[in-house]
């Protein structure tokens, strides 16, 4: 990523206390158009919280998150949204009860122009069925559109929890361990449908998996006890002796990093 | 997974038969409305039809907030009544004023006046969902209540505000004094807003608003504040719910402080939830059921309001979806045929037992309580019971004992290693 490439997502100097707990201490960090961006970390490093931070479900305490230049720090969810940036949530959080049809609608709607309109009804709208069917397609849910999300398999809700996330035509996505609890095959399968729909966005994901992370990301930073230690290309990273002992040394299984 | 496999129906297919058949129900819907004062002519069971035409209105309108948006309010009859004395007092001014302004247009002004009430106490109350809104809804009603006697030129005090419908001007020659015309002027309000209420559920609102029933805090990262969708759900109810209020205010001539009270705001609640509120028929029914209780059982038994709360907590218990969640629902085993298997229609008589037993319990306790000064005899089906003597007590309780003990063997045999 040369200097020259335009900045997406800057945070500086980031901070979130809860109480007398900083969870995030100072994080500074700049993600450029189009990188496909992993946060990696042991457990309790601020990985989740993070998240939270940038999509505006926490305000921090201090700091500043810039998108495309604006700030977006202390903006509800829906203004973060609007303004380009979607994310998805490690527990599947989607619209039980509709079908996975109505749950991509949802998610398209606003970007359509339909926004909380009461005049126009939605069903059978060449654009709205166009552009629900091509995502459908895309996450590789077609077969299964009708079905109530309640009904769908851990493969098929984690489909359809990175759909909603992407149908909104958001330039920046925040993914949150999106192969947790896969198996090798979904795993792999998952992998595939995150290359697919990140192309031409940008890309941050939190993920625990190593095989993802080294095999997606353009870049890695270490977040360890809500400091960035490191962040470099997956060569880099895995070569800093830093990251080896604070983080990937706590994993005595080499054969965890792909080479 | 069984379930899964039996709803993956092509969208196209469902889309087609769906449509047809709202299509039918809509035509048959409005033919039953033109059709029902053919069928029932007397005074009585056309006033039970324009009740239960308001009724309707005010229960689809609360719906919008609970079925819908999944909105809990406690407070929604503020809005009915709001829409009901404003409306009087429209009658009043433009009978005074001599505006050309005939009564079925009326209903309009009520629905404004219901959103433009909404709106004020929404922006208050939308603030927050779940419980705190249902709070806040409740303090809403209690405080409009309060208000209502110190705003005594508005609310005419106990004995309310009246107006003349037949004052206003007439309309295609039509007076509006016969109560078969204000039946049939209910009706056609009754269908508008129900068609409106279905095509907003059609809309992007009515959309991402059953999506944040489902899942309030996703909403907010698709891109919706859930308080603008909360606030819009309740104007848009409260429009209804005003529209209903002046259907009343038409019907009675009359509204009192009652009309936006506490008890009024339960009895949505109820007739919502006694007809199901995942369907849209569903709260058309509890609606129409309320109403006939009300007006009918009243007439037989003081303690109607004892079944109506007896029909609802068993409702809430054994049928959650209500009644329109047992006729519609494509749950397996949820639905009324597959309720009423062979094996299960033996559970029947246990139960009519113990409702025989119940009824017959509670009418005795009702006559030997407030009905004492008529002495201890009360026919019941036309056979003439002393509630004084043990011999009936111990049948009723022969009946309850009995079928809940024949119930619970059968429920066990049905259910093996099951204590339910």
């Amino acid at each position: 990523m040369s200097e020259m490439s335009q900045t997406a997502l800057l945070l500086e100097d980031l901070r979130k206390s809860f109480g007398v707990i900083d969870i995030i201490r100072g994080v500074t960090l700049r993600i450029s158009t189009g990188e496909r961006h992993a946060i990696i970390g042991p457990n309790g490093a601020g990985k989740s919280t993070l998240f939270n931070l940038i999509s505006g479900r926490l305000a921090p305490t201090g700091g500043r998150i810039s998108l495309d230049g604006q700030r977006i720090d202390g903006l509800p969810p829906y203004q973060v949204s609007r303004r380009g940036l979607s994310r998805s949530f490690q527990i599947t959080n989607v619209f039980p009860r509709l079908t996975v049809f109505e749950n991509i609608r949802c998610a398209v709607l606003r970007e359509l122009g339909y926004g909380l309109s009461i005049w126009r009804r939605i069903a059978g709208r060449a654009d709205v069925v166009a552009r629900c069917s091509a995502l459908l397609d895309e996450i590789g849910l077609s077969s299964v559109a009708q079905a109530p999300a309640d009904t769908l398999s851990y493969a098929e809700l984690r489909a359809l929890e990175l759909g909603i996330t992407i149908a909104g035509g958001a330039r920046v996505i925040l993914l949150d361990e999106p192969t947790a609890g896969m198996s090798r095959p979904e795993t792999s399968r998952t992998l595939e449908l995150i290359r697919g729909v990140s192309a031409g966005r940008t890309l941050v994901i939190v993920e625990h998996d190593m095989a993802v992370v080294f095999g997606l990301a353009d870049r890695i930073s270490v977040l360890v006890y809500g400091r960035i230690i490191a962040t470099g290309t997956p060569a880099e990273i895995r070569a800093n002796a830093e990251v080896q002992a604070a983080y990937l040394g706590a994993t005595p299984d080499a054969g965890a990093l792909p080479a | 997974m069984t379930t899964a496999v039996h709803s993956r129906i092509p969208g196209a297919i469902i889309g087609v038969t769906a449509g047809l058949r709202e299509g039918a129900a809509w035509g048959l819907g409005a033919l039953l409305l033109v059709a029902l004062p053919m069928l029932f002519r007397s005074d009585s069971s056309l006033a039970i039809l324009s009740i239960s035409g308001i009724a309707v209105v005010f229960a689809l309108s609360y719906n919008i907030l609970l079925g819908q948006t999944g909105m809990l309010s406690f407070g929604h009859a503020v809005f009915y009544g709001l829409g009901g004395f404003g409306t009087i007092h429209a009658m009043n001014l433009i009978a005074d004023a001599r505006l050309p302004i005939p009564l079925p247009v009326m209903p309009l002004i009520g629905g404004c006046i219901g959103l433009l009430s909404g709106a004020l106490l929404g922006a208050l109350a939308s603030k927050r969902g779940g419980i705190v809104f249902a709070m806040v809804t409740f303090g809403l009603g209690e405080m409009v209540s309060a208000a209502a006697p110190i705003l005594n030129r508005f609310f005419g005090g106990e004995q309310g505000v009246t107006t003349d419908r037949t004052a206003l001007p007439h309309m295609l020659g039509l007076g509006f004094g016969p109560q078969l015309q204000i039946y049939y002027l209910i009706a056609a309000w009754c269908l508008l807003s129900a068609g409106a209420i279905r095509f907003i559920a059609g809309t992007a609102f009515g959309q991402i608003a059953r999506a944040a029933r489902e899942n309030p805090e996703r909403i907010e990262f698709i891109g919706y504040g859930m308080r603008r969708v909360r606030f819009t759900a309740f104007c848009l109810a409260s429009f209804f719910a005003g529209i209903a209020g002046a259907l009343t205010a038409i019907n009675f001539e009359i509204m009192t402080v009652a009309n936006l009270g506490a008890q009024q705001s339960t009895m949505v609640v109820l007739a919502t939830y006694i007809g199901g509120l995942d369907f849209f028929v569903g709260p058309i029914i509890g609606a129409v059921l309320v109403s006939v209780m009300q007006v009918s059982l009243s007439d037989v038994t003081g303690g109607w309001q004892l079944y109506l709360g007896l029909l609802f907590v068993l409702g809430v218990m054994y049928a959650p979806g209500g009644i329109a969640g047992l006729l519609l629902t494509s749950q397996p085993g949820e639905r009324l045929r597959d309720r009423m298997a062979p094996r299960r229609l033996v559970l029947l008589a246990p139960l009519l037992a113990i409702a025989a037993g119940g009824v017959l319990a509670i009418e005795m306790a009702y006559q030997l309580g407030l009905r004492s000064q008529d002495g201890t005899v009360r026919r019941l089906a036309g056979i003439p019971i002393d509630c004084a003597s043990p011999f009936p007590w111990l049948v009723a309780a022969t009946l309850v004992v009995g079928g809940g003990a024949i119930l619970r063997r059968a429920a066990s045999r049905a259910h093996p290693g099951s204590t339910r």
